[in-house]
């Protein structure tokens, strides 16, 4: 075991970890947050995607120590207190989440996505969480919520 | 859940450390940029090596700038492929090179990948890329572990796949590549830098570190164009890749032309014949299916992807016509709303 430092949705954590241990084994078994998933656990499916130093990475495929000193974001930290990011609040009025599973790194891609490109078409939506599986939906729904939450995020 | 093998993680600040962890510890370590290649990898126990040398935090290996001369562009083997996809310079003067690094994968892919390990690619193949468990229980392969190879059946040569974006633009543009090693630095050609063997097909010695690519600048005159062939636009690597870079002369004839073909064998294939074809003469519908044709040619895919390899070996003269029209500036023949194979 040693000891990793991380920057996760604001707060420093510090936890024991074996050296190979990834982000997301780090984030689920060793800080408890479980929101990000662990679904191909190798670099295929984007369930996983969290958000380090402004850009969505995988988790899965990152080795912990690259995390060390960078701000890590994850689903959790996406909302204030109790109030969702409107990108939450837009999957939910749009149904944009059926079994759920994908949403947590959809989310994170798409605010990352809209934090550096706040007037994207729908192409461009598209091609941003290109990354991301989804079993469930068939998309269209994910990208009528990112469309509004960014209108949203432009009137704020 | 894929579990990663025990290994030590080592961050050197400077490629002379880097350099020197390789050298201490030998065949028992391993650079790490990215990780998006080896990370699967080493969870499928392709690779175990105990100890990982991470280039990520060596400033050295950073930075997109033209020479002091103006005549070439210089890119940091670290630099991400959404870096280098986004970067102006890269857009203006070489499109062809910022075309294939936004086609490289999925976007949380391109912010993590970098060109070096883009570069250093291990070859891929559908035998290859399994976990321990499916690889085990069909008795290995010559690339790793086993003694046959199923998809030559005969041969001792390992065939799989060399499946990066980037190298075939690189071979096309004459880029050379800067390796660093314990003992000193060299710089080669990359066209050189590949070798047809799918087990290793790099020059690179084991200590070495891809450092930077040079990749010469031309005037307006030369055209270039990328195409790639994939299952699914969003993500999947190439089942087949073609770079073309031309330069025009006054009259807008071809002075110099360059073709290479990619994904199919264990490196990329520098076309051969293409200047005795085209040059002299304008880059017309004659000119580009006789080039089209000299491709075809030459490349003979093996079944070592999920697709029909004739099916493979079909698409060559038609993708390597649509990168040609594109350099041509060419309507596109027969092809209503081309949209590039993403
Ligand atoms: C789902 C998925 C889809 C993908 N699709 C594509 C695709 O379409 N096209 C494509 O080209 N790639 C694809 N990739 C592979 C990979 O993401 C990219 O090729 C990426 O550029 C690799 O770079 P990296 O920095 O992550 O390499 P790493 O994984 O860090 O390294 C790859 C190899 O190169 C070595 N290495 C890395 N950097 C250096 C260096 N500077 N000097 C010496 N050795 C070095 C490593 O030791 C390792 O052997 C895909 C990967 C996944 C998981
Ligand atoms: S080409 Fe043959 S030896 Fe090489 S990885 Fe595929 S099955 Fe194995
Ligand atoms: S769990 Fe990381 S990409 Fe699938
Ligand atoms: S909602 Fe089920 S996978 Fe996307």
């Amino acid at each position: 075991m040693e000891v990793v430092r991380l920057r996760v949705n604001g707060d420093e954590r510090a936890c024991g970890v074996p050296a190979h241990y990834t982000l997301l084994e780090t984030l689920r078994y060793g800080l408890g947050l479980t929101g990000s998933k662990q679904g191909c656990d190798k670099g295929d499916c984007g369930a996983c995607t969290v958000i380090v130093d402004g850009r969505a990475v995988l988790s899965c495929i990152t080795p912990v120590w690259e995390a060390e000193g960078r701000g890590v974001r994850t689903v959790e930290g996406l909302g204030r207190g109790t109030e969702p990011h409107p990108v939450q609040d837009e999957f939910d009025l749009n149904g944009a989440a059926q079994c759920g599973f994908c949403t947590p790194g959809i989310l994170c891609s798409a605010v990352a996505f809209l934090e550096r490109n706040p007037s994207p078409d729908r192409d461009r939506i598209r091609a941003a969480l290109a990354g991301n599986l989804c079993r469930c939906t068939g998309y269209e729904k994910i990208y009528d919520a990112v469309e509004a939450a960014a209108a949203r995020l432009r009137d704020r | 859940m894929l579990r990663l093998h025990p290994f030590r993680y080592h961050r050197p600040g400077t490629v002379g450390e880097a350099t020197e962890l390789l050298a201490n510890f030998g065949a028992e370590a391993m650079p790490i940029a990215g990780g998006t290649d080896l990370m699967p990898n080493m969870k499928h126990r392709l690779f175990t090596p105990g100890h990982l040398v991470s280039l990520n935090r060596i400033a050295a290996l950073r930075g997109i700038h033209l020479d002091a001369a103006g005549a070439r562009l210089r890119i940091g083997a670290t630099e991400t492929l959404a870096d280098i996809a986004s970067n102006p310079l890269v857009q203006q003067r070489l499109p062809a090179l910022a075309t294939a690094a936004g086609l490289v994968a999925g976007p949380q892919l391109r912010n993590m990948g970098t060109i070096g390990g883009n570069i250093c690619l291990d070859t891929r193949c559908t035998y290859y890329n399994q976990t321990e468990f499916w690889r085990a229980a069909l008795g290995y392969c010559l690339k790793k572990n086993g003694t046959v190879c199923h998809v030559t059946r005969v041969g001792k040569k390992c065939v799989a796949a060399h499946s990066a974006d980037t190298p075939p633009v690189l071979i096309a543009l004459g880029a050379t590549l800067v390796l660093a090693g314990a003992l000193g630095t060299r710089e080669m050609a990359a066209n050189d830098f590949f070798v047809a063997d799918g087990i290793r097909n790099t020059r690179r010695a084991h200590g070495e570190v891809l450092a930077e690519i040079r990749i010469p600048l031309a005037g307006p005159r030369r055209r270039s164009a990328y195409r790639k062939l994939r299952q699914r636009g969003s993500i999947d690597f190439p089942l087949l890749s073609v770079a073309v870079v031309c330069d025009f002369d006054e009259s807008g004839a071809v002075e110099r032309i360059r073709g290479v073909v990619s994904a199919l064998g264990a490196r990329p294939r520098l076309l051969s014949g293409w200047d005795g074809i085209a040059v002299g003469s304008a880059l017309d519908n004659g000119v580009i299916d006789a080039l089209a044709e000299r491709a075809h040619a030459q490349c003979r895919p093996l079944e070592n992807a999920i697709v029909d390899a004739e099916w493979r070996r079909a698409m060559v003269p038609v993708q390597v016509r649509r990168a040609l029209r594109e350099v041509a500036v060419l309507p596109p023949k027969g092809v209503s709303a081309m949209r590039p194979a993403r």
